[in-house]
């Protein structure tokens, strides 16, 4: 189980920026239990957005969106509302996040940070993680977790031991930032990287924040 | 001035500045110190104190770089990202300025991976371009990264940051340099340069994005002694690019040791020449002695006052 809370919808737009036409995907599975996913919170989530004046050319329920084959499939038959979408923001959590960037050549938004790992959780093996730090940026890092995958964690950018795609701590392994690059500069979006992102509060961590989860019964 | 820093004032009376590296001992000894400080007194416009480097643990940058202020020194002290969180390290900035310290360097720091206690948990609460912004923090807004006020005696440190030319993501070198200039870096050291075709390179995009004028950028450079001493770089050392060219010349050499100072002075007349540059950065790695020996030679002594 991935515990998820919803991100403010003044944050969610702020990250939406100028994007107009907007996909929306939303998981059924732990992010339903969490009401940051589903039928219900991609309905509320949709009439939010076009109040605040965005389009939402599309929009589709996944039952599992960590899953990149049930991605795929769902979203085959919805290529042309897609294809029009200028971004897609995903109401799930940050490996369903990551999933998605995988799947589809636009940037995708997290509607929701995840908050814990607690639970059953891991049906199947892939190569996403999550921290459940709590403050998901993979809107500005283009679907690639700095905080998973980038051995100091780092924010802003690569650390001088990135050399030839891969990290120093180890040679085998690719320099987190370097996909981060790579995948901002195929999607034209580099400039985003210009911004400063601030220290993080990592009070919203899953090291603090799981033991705060207040179970319902629909989550047990 | 934003500080009372030497370094500062030489950067701005447009001086071509020096600084060196003085790594602390892996032991109390403040002797270790002074034995090196003596090679550089009177010769550089700083030293540069690392900050546990390579994840090794040594005496810390702050008590090193009191007792090289001892000395007559000016030192710059390192400040990592890896082994203090938000906390420790602005009680520590507190801590230098009250003791002295005017000049700081803000770094990522080597994964702890390198070091001699790689089973360690690094922090990363924050990461160098945070830092630099906090410590601009206190010094400008009199503010702690809370928001909290400093009600007196604020930091009043000169600011530096690092800059790798060297790594990858080459095009992104340039914009993580405006990055933390933006954040609010005075000075920039760079990597140890051996490819002074890509530092030049380099040179041209920072000079393109008009960021030369926005920062005083030292060039860092490093005398070595033997091609294995190359080999090692290359082979070992993450970030760094070494030309083979100049392994071959340093191994054909009857007088390495000449050829090493010799490499080291074609390449402070090189880096001179570029616009943007402001000043050198020695980094000779165990061989503290070349120092005023580089600096007699290259004509940067002696050193006037500001």
């Amino acid at each position: 189980m991935l515990y998820t809370e919803n991100k403010p919808i003044d944050e969610i737009l702020e990250s939406l920026g100028d994007e107009k036409n907007i996909f929306l995907l939303a998981c059924d599975g732990c992010a339903d239990v969490c009401e940051t996913g589903g039928q219900k919170a991609l309905l509320e989530v949709k009439a939010e957005l076009e109040k605040a004046g965005k389009n939402i050319s599309g929009t589709a329920l996944v039952d599992f969106l960590c899953n990149k084959i049930l991605v795929a499939t769902r979203l085959a038959r919805e290529a042309e509302s897609l294809q029009k979408a200028d971004s897609v923001l995903a109401l799930t959590c940050g490996i369903g996040v990551q999933a998605v960037a995988k799947v589809v050549d636009k940037v995708v938004h997290p509607a929701a940070n995840t908050v814990s790992l607690g639970g059953l959780h891991g049906l199947w093996p892939a190569e996403e993680l999550c921290q459940a730090c709590g403050q998901c940026v993979l809107d500005y890092t283009g679907g690639i977790c700095p905080i998973a995958f980038c051995a100091k964690h780092l924010l802003n950018g690569p650390c001088g031991g990135s050399q030839d795609g891969k990290c120093e701590v180890d040679k085998d392994t690719d320099c987190a930032w370097q996909l981060i690059y790579d995948r901002l500069k195929s999607l034209d979006k580099l400039d985003s990287l210009a911004r400063i992102i601030e220290a993080k509060d990592w009070q919203q961590s899953t090291s603090v924040e799981q033991r705060k989860i207040k179970f319902t019964k629909a989550m047990l | 001035m934003k500080s009372e820093s030497r370094l500062e004032k030489v950067f701005t009376a447009g001086r071509f500045a020096v600084t060196c590296e003085l790594g602390p001992p892996q032991s109390s000894n403040p002797e270790t110190i002074k034995k090196k400080a003596e090679y550089c007194l009177g010769k550089v416009d700083g030293v540069n104190i690392t900050d546990n480097q390579t994840a090794i643990v040594r005496m810390s940058s702050i008590a090193a770089g009191v007792i090289a202020m001892s000395c007559g020194l000016e030192p710059i002290m390192q400040m990592v990202c890896r082994d203090r969180n938000r906390i420790a390290m602005q009680s520590d900035i507190l801590g230098a300025a009250g003791l002295g310290i005017k000049n700081i360097l803000c770094l990522s720091g080597d994964h702890q991976k390198f070091g001699n206690h790689p089973e360690a948990k690094n922090v990363f609460d924050i990461d160098s371009t945070q830092l630099i912004a906090m410590v601009k923090r206190m010094r400008d807004d009199k503010q702690f990264l809370s928001g909290d006020r400093i009600k007196d005696h604020e930091p009043k440190l000169f600011i530096g940051a690092v800059a790798n030319p060297f790594a990858d993501p080459f095009e992104f070198r340039v914009m993580r340099l405006a990055k933390k200039i933006e954040a609010g870096a005075d000075f920039i050291q760079t990597q140890c340069i051996f490819d002074i075709d890509r530092f030049g390179e380099w040179m041209k995009l920072v000079v393109k994005a008009g960021l030369h004028k926005k920062v005083y950028i030292l060039a860092g450079l490093t005398p070595v002694r033997s091609h294995r001493a190359l080999q090692y770089m290359k082979n070992e050392v993450a970030g760094m690019s070494i030309p083979d060219e100049l392994i071959k010349r340093m191994e054909s050499s009857k007088d390495a040791k000449e050829e090493g100072v010799k490499i080291c002075l074609e390449m402070i007349e090189k880096v001179k020449k570029m616009e943007g540059v402001a000043g050198i950065h020695l980094m000779p790695i165990g061989w503290e002695s070349i120092t005023p020996v580089i600096l007699e030679r290259a004509g940067l002594l002696p050193r006037t006052e500001v």
